[in-house]
């Protein structure tokens, strides 16, 4: 039988592939949308392995949820990112110093 | 070892390997399609943890909609890939050496030794007349109603931040307006010319 701890251990290398991901390309917007998503799926990932060991569909629930907001917050970031290429023809994070932050 | 194990473990192994080359390859558009391949074999993991219903709407909305917005996004803008991938060897240790700490500091939370199947015991398979789907909705629209609701208008507000951002209007542009269309009266657009008859 596959136990809980083997999910836990997925969603873990999964997060921390993603954290590499971050690290790695930190320059291009859009890998770095895909390594979020990527974060959220080893999340959910971690939710479903305790929904099914606990019985409990609360779980599965929230699940749900969050891949409500990721497809929101995919669409948003996408349409930023296409209006940020259209007036700066640019996607590269260090260019994006016009608030001398 | 069992066949429900070995279906696991290569899904588990498509799955890691497909997510290391989203954040390794130099084109994003393999990057995106590798994205793909990681969502199905989480899918098929979904699956084996009996949540059938997620893994079809994992499919279905992240491989059918998210991912194919951004293969469009990737594929519409002209990025110059050299200047982005630029500082890739440079940050790989320290991005490698994080991951690594991470990795073991969760190992060592979540591993066999606090939630092996001594400590959590596998439940028990659900019969052949279980149906998750409805399982599911039995909870969604009853205890979690009004997080649903709130759900459906954040998609709405993500519909409209979408449009609203992306749409501009470009002085150039010729378009019809219907309406004046349809209120056009006949003077408008035919005039009488009374003249003389020529020999």
């Amino acid at each position: 039988m596959i136990a809980l701890s083997d999910y836990l251990i997925l969603g873990a290398i999964l997060f921390s592939l993603s954290v590499t991901g971050i690290f790695l390309n930190r320059k291009n917007v859009i890998i770095l949308l895909m390594c979020v998503e990527l974060m959220l799926l080893a999340v959910n990932m971690n939710f479903i392995a305790f929904s099914h060991f606990h019985g409990d569909t609360a779980g599965q629930v929230f699940v749900f949820f969050i891949l409500t907001v990721a497809a929101a917050e995919a669409a948003i970031g996408l349409a930023i990112l296409v209006v940020l290429f259209r007036n700066r023809r640019t996607i590269n994070v260090e260019d994006l110093d016009t608030l001398k932050g | 070892m069992t066949f429900e194990k070995f279906v696991f473990y290569l899904f588990a192994a498509i799955l890691v390997f497909a997510a290391t080359m989203v954040i390794t390859r130099r084109n994003p558009v393999h990057s995106a399609l590798f994205l793909v391949l990681a969502f199905f074999s989480s899918a098929g993991i979904w699956l084996l943890a009996e949540a059938e219903f997620l893994a079809i709407v994992l499919i279905l909305v992240y491989v059918g909609a998210v991912m194919v917005l951004f293969l469009f996004v990737v594929m519409m803008l002209d990025i110059d890939l050299a200047t982005l991938r630029a500082g890739f060897i440079k940050y790989m240790p320290v991005g490698l050496l994080v991951a690594l700490v991470m990795a073991i500091e969760m190992f060592m939370v979540v591993g066999p030794s606090n939630f092996g199947l001594d400590k959590v015991p596998a439940p028990a398979a659900q019969g052949p007349s279980y149906n998750n789907t409805e399982e599911l909705g039995n909870v969604l629209y009853t205890v979690y109603m009004y997080p649903f609701e709130i759900a459906a208008v954040i998609l709405l507000v993500g519909i409209i931040a979408a449009i609203g951002l992306t749409m501009r209007k470009r002085p150039e542009t010729k378009f019809q307006d219907p309406s004046v269309q349809v209120k056009v009266k006949k003077a408008d657009r035919l005039r009488v010319v009374k003249m003389d008859a020529e020999d």
